[in-house]
C-alpha cells in the first residue's frame, strides 16, 4: 500500500494542472467567444507568407 | 445619413497604458470570412494594436493609440470593408453581470475539481468498507478528502453564502439559506466523524452538491446574458445618439450620456427625436405615434414641446434639451413607472414560495429526529446528531433548487430560438398563469412601417419610378415606399425641399415626389381618395407633364394580427385593445381583429387603471405594447412583451421582447410558458416524492455517503432530465415558428 504515497499526490496534482490550465484560459479570455474560436484555427492569416509581407489585399486603399 | 460628423472619438474610452478601447456592435456580421476580413482590414490601418472580432455577440473590440489614428478613420475604413458599425454605449451593469458570470465559472471548476478528487478518494474507501481496509488508511483518505473539501467549499460556497446572508440581513428565506446550513452542517459532520475515526463522511456529497448547483446557476445565467447581449445590439442598431450643435455652430454625433439639458440638438428629416426638449427653430410635423400612440402628425414650432422616441416627419429642427420637469408626458410616465414596479416586486417566485415551505420543515425533521433518538431511544448525544445531520445532509436541496432552474433555462433556450429575449427567468411562470390579454394598437397590432393601400389600382411602371425617385428620400413614406417597390438606383442629382418633395430629372423629364401640393395634384382627387381612405397620409408622384399619381399610405395591421388573436381566443384567453390614437381608427382595428372589447383615447393612468380594474376581478393580465405611453402599464401587468422597435423605456419596463414582424411570438410565449409550469410543478413533486422517500431512511439511521451521493446525484439528474425533455417538442416548435417568419417575411416587405 506504499504505493499510495505517491499515487495520491500525483493525482491530486495532475487534478490541480487540469484546473490552473482551465482557470488560466478563462483569464486569457478564450471562452469569450466560442462560435468565432471554432473558425479561428482554419484561418491562416496569421501565418507570414513566404515572402513575409502580408497578403496584397489586405494593404489599406490610401495611407490613412 | 454620413457617419461622418459623428463624434467617434467621444464612444471610445482611455485605457492606463496610454491606449484607447471602444466596441462597436457591427452590422452585417455573418460568417467565419467576415471575421478575418474585418480584423485583417482594420489592422492595417497605422497605430491599431487590437482588432478582435466575437463572432458570439457580433461586436468588435478595437484597441489603438489615439496619437496615430482616430475612431473616426477606423470606423470609415470599417464601411470601406463593407460593415457598418454603431456604437456601444458600455454600460456599468453589463460589466458587472460578466465578471459574475466568470466568478460563477471559477467557482464550478473549482468544485468540479474537488468533487472528482474526492470521489476518487471515497470509491476507495466505499470499496474498502466492504473488503479489508484498515481503520489508519480510511483515516488518511477521509483527511486528505478534508483538505481538499475545505478550501474547495470555502471557495465555490461564497455564491450561495453570500446570498443567504443577504436574505437573512434582510428577515427573508430563500433557497440559498437551506443549501448554505446544509454545506456547513455536513462538512463540519463529516469533520467530525473523521476525528472519531468513523467509517463514513460525507465530503463527496457536499462538494457535488455545489458542483451541480452551480452547474444549474452557471446556466441559468449565460443563457440571461446571451438574450441581453442580443438586446443591447439591437439597441445600439437604432443608435442612441444625438446630433449635438456645438457653440461653433459645427455638428457632431454623440451618445446620449454625454447630451446635458441646456443643449442644442439638431433633428434632421426622418430621425427619430432623440431627446425631450423644445423646439428652438424650425417647423415640422412628428410622428408621436410610439409615444401617445395617435397616429395623425402634430404640427410643431418654435416653443413647441418634443419628445424622444418621436419621428421628424417634416423639416429641420433645432431642439433645446430640457430635464424631464414636472407636468409633461414623460414626467408623468416616470412616476407612474415607478409605483408600477413597485407594486410589481411583491410577485413571489414559485421556487422561493417552495423555499419558505421547505426549510421550516426539514429543519424541524432534523431537530426532532435528533430529540428522537437521544431522549426517546437513549442513544449518545454524538450518534443521535450524526444521524440528524444526515436526515439535513440527505435533504440538502439539490433537486429542489435545480427544479425550476433547470426549467427555466431550457425554457428560455426555446424562447430565444423562437424570437423572444426574457428579461427575468421567473417571467416563464407568470406567463403560463395568464388569462387575459391586452393589446396597444399602434405599433403593436400594426406595423410601425406605413403599408401602401389599392395598390391593384397603381401603374407598376409608375410605381417603380415612384420608388426609384422615393429611394433618395429620407421621408418616412418615402422610404415605405421605396421597400415597397424594392427599387433600387436612384437619380444621381436629387434636390430636396425640406417638408415638401423631392425632384429629378431622369430621362430627360422632370420627376417630383412628396405632399400633393408638391407635385400639383388635383386637390378633388385627393379629397377623393381622403374620403376612401380616411386617416390616410397621401404621397403624390408626378413625371414631366402626365398627371400626378397620388398614393395613399396608412398603418397595416401586421400579418398575423388575426390569426393572432384567434389563436389567443382558442387558448380561452379574452383579448382586449387599449390605445391611446383616434376612436375611429381604434375600433376600425377592433373590428377587422374580432376584439370585442376597446377602448380608444385612453393616457398612462388610465390604461393602469383598466389593469387594475382587470386584476380586482381576479384576471392575470399580459400586456403587450411598444409606445412610451404603455410603459406604466407594462409594468404594472402581470407579466408583459413588448416588439423590439419599441421605444427604450418600454422594452425596459417590460419583461420580454419579441424580434420580427409577426405577432406570433405572443403565443409561442404563452403556450411555451404554459408548457413550462407544468414541467415546474412536475420537478417540484419529483423532488417532494424524493424527499418523502429519503427521510425515513436517514430517520431511520440507515443512510450511508454511498446512498447520500447515489440519492442527490440521481434526484438532480431526475429534475434535469425532466426539464430537458421539453426540448423534444420545444425545438420544433421553434424552428419551424421561425422558418414561416423567415418565409413570410419576403412578401410582407414586398407589399401587402
Amino acid at each position: 500500500m506504499d504505493v499510495l504515497i505517491f499515487l495520491i499526490p500525483i493525482a491530486l496534482g495532475l487534478g490541480l494542472l487540469g484546473l490552473f490550465a482551465f482557470m488560466w484560459s478563462l483569464r486569457s479570455g478564450q471562452f469569450d467567444d466560442l462560435e468565432g474560436a471554432r473558425w479561428r484555427i482554419l484561418d491562416d492569416s496569421d501565418l507570414p507568407d513566404r515572402d513575409g509581407a502580408a497578403p496584397p489585399r489586405d494593404r489599406p486603399a490610401d495611407p490613412t | 445619413m454620413s457617419d461622418a460628423d459623428r463624434d467617434w472619438n467621444a464612444f471610445a474610452t482611455p485605457r492606463p497604458d496610454g491606449g484607447v478601447h471602444m466596441d462597436l456592435a457591427v452590422e452585417g456580421i455573418t460568417c467565419a470570412a467576415c471575421m478575418s476580413t474585418i480584423e485583417r482590414g482594420i489592422r492595417t490601418v497605422p497605430g491599431v494594436t487590437e482588432a478582435r472580432v466575437n463572432l458570439t455577440t457580433r461586436r468588435l473590440a478595437l484597441d489603438w493609440n489615439p496619437t496615430r489614428t482616430d475612431a473616426g478613420a477606423l470606423v470609415r475604413r470599417l464601411e470601406r470593408l463593407g460593415y457598418r458599425a454603431h456604437p456601444f454605449d458600455p454600460g456599468r451593469r453589463a460589466a458587472e453581470e460578466e465578471g459574475e458570470a466568470k466568478e460563477l465559472l471559477r467557482c464550478m471548476a473549482v468544485a468540479g475539481f474537488g468533487a472528482m478528487n474526492i470521489m476518487l478518494l471515497s470509491v476507495s474507501v466505499w470499496a474498502g468498507n466492504v473488503s479489508d481496509i484498515d481503520a489508519p488508511t480510511r483515516d488518511l483518505f477521509h483527511w486528505l478528502s478534508a483538505l481538499i473539501a475545505i478550501p474547495v467549499i470555502a471557495y465555490s460556497g461564497r455564491p450561495f453564502f453570500r446570498s443567504a446572508a443577504r436574505a437573512l440581513r434582510a428577515l427573508r428565506t430563500n433557497m440559498d439559506v437551506p443549501i448554505s446550513i446544509g454545506v456547513v452542517v455536513t462538512l463540519g459532520l463529516s469533520l467530525f466523524e473523521t476525528a472519531r475515526s468513523a467509517e463514513h463522511a460525507f465530503y463527496d456529497s457536499v462538494v457535488m452538491l455545489l458542483f451541480f448547483l452551480l452547474t444549474g446557476r452557471f446556466l441559468d445565467h449565460n443563457m440571461r446574458r446571451r438574450t441581453r447581449s442580443v438586446a443591447e445590439n439591437v439597441a445600439a442598431l437604432r443608435v442612441e445618439a444625438a446630433s449635438r450643435i456645438l457653440p461653433d455652430g459645427t455638428v457632431r454625433d454623440v451618445p446620449l450620456s454625454r447630451i446635458d439639458p441646456g443643449d442644442l440638438v439638431l433633428v434632421k428629416p426622418g430621425e427619430r427625436v432623440s431627446v425631450d426638449g423644445i423646439v428652438e427653430d424650425g417647423t415640422s410635423d412628428i410622428d408621436q405615434s410610439l409615444v401617445t400612440g395617435e397616429t395623425t402628425l402634430v404640427p410643431v414650432g418654435p416653443g413647441t414641446r418634443v419628445y424622444a422616441g418621436t419621428l421628424n416627419v417634416g423639416g429641420l429642427l433645432r431642439v433645446r434639451v430640457t430635464a424631464a420637469t414636472e407636468g409633461t408626458l414623460l414626467d408623468e410616465v416616470n412616476t407612474l413607472l415607478e409605483s408600477a414596479a413597485q407594486a410589481k416586486s411583491r410577485y413571489m417566485r414559485l421556487a422561493d414560495r417552495a423555499a419558505s415551505a421547505y426549510a421550516p420543515v426539514v429543519h424541524a425533521s432534523a431537530l426532532l429526529t435528533f430529540l428522537g433518538w437521544w431522549l426517546g431511544v437513549g442513544m449518545g448525544i454524538a450518534d443521535s446528531l450524526v444521524i440528524a445531520v444526515s436526515v439535513l445532509i440527505i435533504t440538502c436541496p439539490c433537486a429542489l433548487a435545480l427544479a425550476i432552474p433547470a426549467v427555466q433555462v431550457v425554457t428560455s433556450g426555446i424562447l430565444f430560438r423562437a424570437g423572444i429575449l426574457l428579461h427575468s427567468g421567473d417571467a416563464i411562470e407568470r406567463l403560463a398563469a395568464v388569462d387575459t390579454v391586452v393589446f396597444d394598437k399602434t405599433g403593436t397590432l400594426t406595423l410601425p412601417e406605413p403599408r401602401l393601400l389599392d395598390r391593384d389600382a397603381v401603374d407598376p411602371d409608375r410605381l417603380e419610378h415612384a420608388g426609384r425617385l422615393a429611394r433618395a428620400s429620407r421621408h418616412p413614406l418615402g422610404r415605405a415606399l421605396a421597400e415597397i417597390t424594392r427599387a433600387v438606383a436612384p437619380p444621381i442629382e436629387v434636390r430636396e425641399e425640406p417638408g415638401r418633395g423631392i425632384e429629378a430629372v431622369v430621362d430627360g423629364r422632370v420627376e417630383r415626389l412628396g405632399s400633393p401640393d408638391h407635385c400639383g395634384a388635383d386637390p378633388a382627387a385627393v379629397a377623393a381618395l381622403l374620403a376612401r381612405f380616411p386617416g390616410a397620409s397621401l404621397v403624390a408622384h408626378r413625371r414631366g407633364d402626365e398627371p400626378p399619381v397620388v398614393f395613399a399610405f396608412e398603418q397595416g395591421l401586421r400579418r398575423d394580427a388575426r390569426e393572432t388573436v384567434d389563436r389567443l381566443v382558442a387558448l380561452g384567453l379574452s383579448v382586449e385593445i387599449l390605445s391611446g390614437d383616434r376612436p375611429a381608427a381604434v375600433a376600425e382595428a377592433a373590428a377587422a381583429l374580432g376584439v370585442a372589447t376597446f377602448s380608444a383615447g385612453v393616457g398612462p393612468t388610465e390604461k393602469i387603471a383598466r389593469l387594475e380594474t382587470l386584476k380586482a376581478a381576479g384576471h392575470r393580465v399580459l400586456m403587450v405594447g411598444d409606445g412610451l405611453n404603455d410603459a406604466p402599464a407594462l409594468a404594472a401587468a402581470h407579466v408583459s412583451l413588448s416588439p423590439v422597435t419599441a421605444v427604450h423605456l418600454s422594452q425596459a419596463a417590460a419583461d420580454a421582447v419579441f424580434l420580427g414582424d409577426r405577432l406570433a411570438p405572443v403565443v409561442a410565449a404563452i403556450t411555451v410558458a404554459r408548457r413550462a409550469r407544468v414541467a415546474m410543478i412536475q420537478n417540484l413533486w419529483l423532488s417532494v416524492i424524493y424527499n418523502v422517500v429519503a427521510v425515513p431512511v436517514a430517520v431511520a439511521g440507515l443512510v450511508t455517503p454511498l446512498v447520500a451521493a447515489l440519492a442527490m446525484s440521481g434526484s438532480s439528474v431526475l429534475v434535469t432530465l425532466n426539464a430537458l425533455r421539453l426540448r423534444l417538442g420545444g425545438d420544433r416548435f421553434g424552428e419551424t415558428d421561425r422558418g414561416a417568419a423567415t418565409v413570410a417575411a419576403e412578401p410582407a416587405t414586398a407589399g401587402s
